[in-house]
């Protein structure tokens, strides 16, 4: 059974598109003002990279924070549901599923059906989520690919207080008058990022196996911070950011509960 | 085809009538020789009722939650507050409250009417339940013009805990507070006038509780939405005896709802129970979850019990009968005092602020007496008092096996509350309690 899921999330638009638990094609557009539109251009690019047509896909679900955009989808989950059953189906020993996303980090607790027992968002906060580390590399003059690998070569911890993206600018600008490496300011930023999600995953309770998911995930220094936090490895899928969308895809094919 | 029937409140409007003439009567008080006093929702108000019929209440949280459901001129209020240099972060009921003496204007509009000034009161009649009620009419005070004040302690510890020494330390007190009364209006005090005052109190309180405990069929036949309304006018004037009366009418209703088996919630199919003061210019949350999920709120601990007064302990949940239903007959002044300080320190909404383990035990007794398939905290950034220990009673409740969802907010202040976000959280709760959408 063919079946779509879309994700619409805050910055990107993604699509997966699987028949009975093999993705065949995926699709993703930088989300702007105009969602419908932007919403048929990463499905168009589904479809062709999956080969085939929009009326051989038999269902569609969305999820993501525009998930109410999609206007074909013939049902919804939340963020929640489909980050579990995502993650799930790719790591069926995950029992904590992290997700940060641009704009939002997410912690979920499931059980080993793969049902969620709780679940925390740092909503209000972008010292948590994706757009703290592009801020911080805007303020570093680095392209964000660079500020990852790049902290990965510090070996120096510089301790970062300000719990808030907004106050934590200030503090990296001073950083960077006291002639503090960048390498060690980029790994400060990770630090303090991950602090913030370690906190907030361990509100529901961290229980191994941790899977990471999000476009955070693709970023090696948070990745080196957040297991340097946690205290332990991470499970972290080929394509992180698209976890969502392949939930909301398994959910419609009833593969995923 | 829906599940259940539903009706409307035929108490409904009665209630609204309370509340209207209590706004008014407030208002008119002078105009017909009467008195005004300001205090709190928790406030001793039995007392001043022993100065005579024609002396009136406006009491401040409530107050403050009417002015947070009418947003434009929150907004308005907080703003002047906060150009007067009070803190952003202080109980935003008081923020409203003083922002509405600072803007001269009443919070209470009658239908096609322009606002009036606020009302000056004549007196302040407090007690100290929490850090901010204890600040909260000094600056009242202040602000009038240095209108008289008079105060109870009444920190004592956990009912449990609590001395014949700190009934009397709270029983002195109110004797005081009587002389003073008398001392600071010119009238003679009224002792019969009290005792009756006292016997409404508590009618009204152990009625209220009844009430709720008639909430634990299914489907419930009050969702919580409806039970704002309805135990406001226990915060506004516990110790009426229209109050006392009216509880007890709609007991009677809630019975017959009960026994029809006629439903808030059509399509009942998820019971919750919430927390502390409920985000109040956004009450459709509660419209939402019953319409999408078929979601029924319950009540709280908040509604249950901030009015209600209730026996808890050894794995009890019940309402605590009246003095008089166990033969008790007030004598004087100082028995009814005793009668009506040990009765109010009772209540459990009183006790979190020395334990939060208190209101773990009591919240999950309503979890299991109420037949709840989860709970929804609201971490409320408007009230210190009642926010106090809430990530424990979260985990607690947890501990004992119901699902918790947490929300933040503010009771007051729109601007620290996010309706989409919130309802995207609802939805992922209801999604991992694996409650079908309706909708």
């Amino acid at each position: 059974m063919v079946t779509a899921g879309i994700d619409v999330g805050a910055k990107n638009v993604k699509i997966i598109i699987q028949d009975n638990g093999k993705v065949l094609g995926k699709g993703q557009v930088t989300a702007g003002f105009d969602t419908a539109s932007d919403i048929k251009e990463a499905l168009d690019a589904g479809l062709a990279e999956a080969g085939v047509t929009r009326e051989q896909v038999e269902t569609i679900y969305a999820t993501g924070a525009g998930r109410k955009e999609v206007k074909d989808a013939d049902d919804s989950y939340t963020e929640v549901g489909a980050d579990a059953a995502g993650a799930i189906y790719l790591f069926p020993s995950a029992r904590t599923v992290i997700d940060v996303g641009a704009e939002e980090g997410r912690a979920i607790k499931v059980d080993e059906k793969g049902k969620v027992v709780d679940f925390a968002i740092n909503e209000r906060c972008a010292a948590g989520a994706g757009a703290f580390t592009e801020a911080m590399a805007r303020a570093l003059e680095l392209p964000l690919t660079e500020l990852g690998p790049l902290s990965l070569t510090s070996t120096r911890a510089v301790p970062m207080n300000a719990q808030c993206a907004v106050f934590a600018e200030s503090e990296v600008v001073s950083l960077i008058h006291q002639k503090t490496p960048k390498r060690d300011i980029a790994r400060a930023v990770h630090d303090a990022m991950a602090s913030r999600i370690t906190s907030m995953a361990r509100r529901v309770g961290v229980e191994p196996e941790v899977c990471l998911i999000g476009g955070v995930a693709k970023n090696p220094g948070f990745i080196d911070s957040l297991k340097r936090d946690l205290e332990m490895e991470i499970l972290i899928p080929e394509d992180p950011e698209f976890v969502s969308a392949l939930g909301a895809a398994l959910l419609a094919a009833g593969i995923a509960n | 085809m829906a599940k259940y029937k539903i009706a409307p409140l035929k108490t409904w409007q009665r209630a609204k009538e309370i509340r209207a003439n209590y706004y008014r009567d407030y208002e008119a008080a002078h105009e017909k020789g009467g008195l005004r006093w300001a205090g709190g929702a928790w406030t001793f108000d039995a007392i001043p009722a022993g100065l005579g019929d024609d002396v009136h209440s406006i009491t401040s949280e409530p107050y403050g939650a009417t002015i947070a459901y009418q947003k434009e001129f929150s907004d308005r209020c907080l703003e002047a507050a906060e150009n007067a240099g009070y803190a952003r972060d202080l109980c935003s009921y008081m923020r409203n409250y003083w922002g509405s003496i600072l803007l001269d204007e009443y919070g209470w509009v009658e239908p096609g009417e322009e606002r009036k000034p606020f009302p000056k009161p004549d007196f302040v009649w407090q007690d100290h339940i929490c850090c901010s009620h204890a600040k909260w009419y000094q600056v009242v005070s202040d602000l009038e013009g240095g209108i008289p004040t008079f105060d109870i302690d009444v920190a004592v510890g956990p009912y449990d805990k609590t001395t014949k020494h700190g009934i009397d330390y709270v029983v002195g007190q109110m004797l005081d507070g009587i002389d003073w009364l008398e001392k600071t209006t010119g009238r003679k005090y009224d002792d019969q006038k009290l005792i009756e005052a006292v016997y409404n109190t508590c009618r009204s309180e152990s009625t209220w509780a009844e009430i709720c405990v008639l909430n634990q069929a299914v489907p419930a036949p009050l969702e919580e939405k409806t039970m704002y309304s309805l135990y406001v006018l226990g915060t506004l004037e516990k110790s009426s005896q229209e109050v006392a009366d009216f509880y007890e009418e709609l007991k009677a209703e809630v019975e017959e709802r009960v026994a029809n088996k006629i439903a808030a919630v059509e399509n009942e199919q998820a019971r919750v129970m919430t927390d502390t003061q409920p985000p109040w210019g956004f009450l459709r949350v509660f419209r939402y979850m019953a319409a999408k999920y078929g979601c029924v709120s319950i009540g709280s601990l908040y509604t249950f019990a901030l009015i209600g007064n209730w026996l808890w302990e050894d794995g009890k949940f019940v309402p605590r009968p009246t003095p008089q239903s166990q033969g008790v007959e007030l004598k004087d002044r100082e028995h009814a005092l005793r009668v009506l300080a040990e009765w109010e320190l009772s209540k459990p909404e009183w006790q979190h602020f020395y334990n939060p383990k208190y209101k773990s035990d009591m919240m999950i007794q309503i979890a299991k007496d109420w037949k709840l398939d989860g709970v929804m905290l609201h971490y409320n950034r408007g009230c210190e008092g009642l926010s106090l220990g809430i990530a424990e009673n979260r985990l607690a409740i947890l501990e004992a096996g119901f699902p918790v969802m947490i929300f933040e907010g503010n009771m007051g202040d729109e601007r620290e509350f996010d309706e989409a976000r919130t309802t995207a959280r609802i939805d992922s709760f209801m999604e991992s309690l694996s409650i079908p959408k309706l909708t």
